[in-house]
């Protein structure tokens, strides 16, 4: 007896491995075409966050006089806009809300669809039958015919622009996590931790979520390319953003007059939804492979 | 085979309902009343509730959802509260043109698409397969309202080349298959086009790649059959798939063409959205949202169908 209370287990020290978080960093970093993505997104976030101090001018002043001026005209370095305010403002300013009505969507649905996703996989059951056949309905329609048809329905404003694509989203979020929450359910470790005694709350807290919300946002942020298409589509045509606020899809929609004139500046709108978007895709995707997320 | 069909279309049936319930409830969505946009504004309470009775709006949800779909099942779509004009006949006409349109689009972004994923899957980590995976890319993250806009630009602002706006030179609502309504069709089909492209290249790659893999190409190789005799095994093992993206990306732009047909004033169903929404006609936005619906619905549910025919080994349960 005494013998086995004088053993003690000696455990020889662990050097703290690199943790999972810090690998997928040091995997990223390696990647150039997401870093160069990741540097993209960040100074087209940074202007629209500093833009009343980068922004060389106002961006609702113009004038009538000295409209739809060229690239590079003295004073209008990326040129003036139909009612003469200067685009390159109007761009800087234009990220503002062009980001704002393109990733609170995404960011909205993965906060909800996450939750209903792992609440249907985890319950299981008829219950997951249910929601999962309610989400089907969802998938018939294509994103595009859906968020237009919201917002039509809805009216124009940014707030049901962000409600109709948050309502786009939430289906499809809500389907991976139920897939993966599902796969994740009849783990031995889960088993386990049902065994002894963990009651749901924890099981889901520590057990499924830990799991499931990695992929889940590998996936989400796949979707943020689409959501600032779509979000820039719908003030493009008249249903988000309104005048005279700067905002991408509605600075493209309300130039297309000056496409004979100024081709180039009608042109350039377009162009920063065309550069925030690819590069949110290729992030996303060197996301994915640096987190091993197979898809 | 006709087991399998018929469990598909048991499966869907409930999905269809489902966007029946949605489509009649995307009308009560709207703030106030459906009819509030096009009521005078001087219309007595009495004229209003007259209104609303012979539209139906004065019973209860259910009952009206219960009348309206025994309507839509018989044909009946209502009537456009702008044109006074019944919203099948609107929606059949638009439809049509939107058809050819995303079909020609899907013919190009497949024949392309299917072109760029096999170099890419054929020739993986070469220079060929990097462009070619550029370029499925750019595809799915061009907007496509603005290439559009661009491509007005180009072709016709400053070349001149093709028309910039509508299906015809006599500005009819009516496409037709002849040389002049070609030149109308180029520029929005081209554009189109981009999306499906980046699509099926990039599902093309990862199927040719993964067949390439697999030792039954090896065994072929080794009983010395030409490169080109087992290229045509590689072709009929992708082309289900292949095939069945192509079926759902046509779905696909037939329902989200309304960016695109309002850029180049294509007189189809996203125009005619376009004029329900700014218009608030909700009869006629509810009419051409569960028509587009159902038919992506009917289409998912025949390349699924098909799909399964062509290659055995898919059965989704």
């Amino acid at each position: 007896m005494s013998v086995l209370a004088d053993t003690r287990v000696v455990v020889p020290e662990v050097k703290a491995s690199r943790g999972y978080w810090a690998s997928v960093g040091m995997r990223l970093i390696r990647d150039p075409v997401a870093m160069v993505a990741l540097g993209v997104i960040l100074l087209i976030v940074l202007a629209a966050i500093l833009a009343p101090y980068v922004a060389p001018a106002d961006p609702y002043r113009g004038s009538m006089l000295r409209r739809l001026r060229p690239i590079g005209f003295p004073g209008y370095p990326l040129g003036g806009d139909e009612l003469g305010r200067d685009m390159l403002t109007r761009l800087i300013y234009g990220g503002r809300l062009s980001l704002f009505i393109g990733v609170m969507p995404v960011l909205l649905a993965f906060c909800i669809g996450s939750g209903i996703g792992v609440f249907a996989g985890y319950i299981g059951g008829r219950v997951n039958t249910i929601v999962m056949r309610v989400i089907d309905v969802f998938f018939a329609f294509p994103s595009v015919l859906l968020a237009i048809a919201l917002s039509g329905a809805l009216g124009a404003g940014v707030l049901n622009s962000i409600v109709s694509l948050t309502i786009v989203f939430v289906p499809q979020i809500a389907r991976v996590a139920e897939a993966v929450t599902t796969q994740i359910r009849t783990r031995d470790y889960v088993e386990a931790a049902r065994v002894s005694g963990a009651n749901a709350f924890t099981i889901v807290r520590v057990h499924v979520l830990g799991n499931v919300l990695g992929p889940v946002f590998v996936y989400a942020t796949s979707l943020i390319s689409v959501s600032m298409i779509l979000a820039s589509g719908l003030s493009f045509l008249g249903l988000g953003v309104k005048p005279p606020e700067p905002e991408w899809g509605l600075m493209l929609n309300t130039l297309r007059t000056a496409i004979y004139t100024q081709p180039m500046v009608a042109a350039l709108p377009g162009a920063m939804i065309f550069l925030t978007s690819i590069s949110f895709n290729l992030f996303s995707d060197g996301l994915r492979s640096a987190m091993e997320v197979k898809q | 085979m006709l087991l399998y069909a018929l469990k598909r279309i048991v499966y869907v049936t409930p999905v269809a309902l489902g966007v029946s319930i949605f489509c009649f409830l995307l009308v009560h969505l709207a703030p106030g009343d459906p009819l509030t946009a096009v009521m005078p504004i001087d219309a007595t309470a009495a004229q209003q509730a007259e209104m609303r009775a012979a539209y139906g709006f004065d019973k209860p949800l259910p009952i009206q959802y219960g009348i309206w779909l025994w309507k839509v099942l018989q044909g009946d779509l209502g009537q456009s509260i702008a044109s006074g004009r019944p919203v099948l006949s609107e929606v059949g006409r638009a439809v049509g043109n939107s058809l050819i349109l995303a079909s020609v689009a899907t013919l190009i972004g497949f024949t392309f698409g299917t072109f760029f994923g096999f170099v890419a899957g054929y020739f993986r980590d070469s220079a060929l397969d990097k462009i070619a995976s550029s370029v499925s890319v750019l595809g799915v993250s061009v907007p496509h309202y603005w290439l559009g806009i661009v491509m007005v630009i180009i072709f016709s602002a400053t070349l001149g080349w093709l028309p910039p706006t509508g299906a015809g030179p006599d500005g009819s609502g009516k496409w037709r298959p002849d040389m002049e309504h070609l030149r109308y069709i180029i520029l929005p089909a081209v554009t189109m086009s981009v999306i499906p492209m980046g699509i099926i290249s990039r599902t093309v790659r990862a199927l040719v790649a993964d067949i390439l893999a697999q030792e039954f190409v090896q065994a072929l190789r080794a009983k010395g059959l030409s490169e080109w005799g087992v290229f045509k095994h590689v072709v009929t093992n992708a082309a289900p798939t292949a095939l069945a993206v192509m079926g759902l990306q046509l779905g696909y732009l037939l329902g989200g063409s309304i960016l695109i047909e309002t850029v180049f004033a294509w007189p189809g169903t996203g125009f005619l959205l376009n004029a329900a929404i700014f218009q608030r006609d909700l009869p006629l936005l509810q009419g051409t949202i569960l028509v587009l619906a159902m038919f992506f619905v009917a289409l998912n549910l025949i390349v699924d169908v098909l799909q399964t025919a062509l290659d055995p080994r898919i059965q989704r349960g």
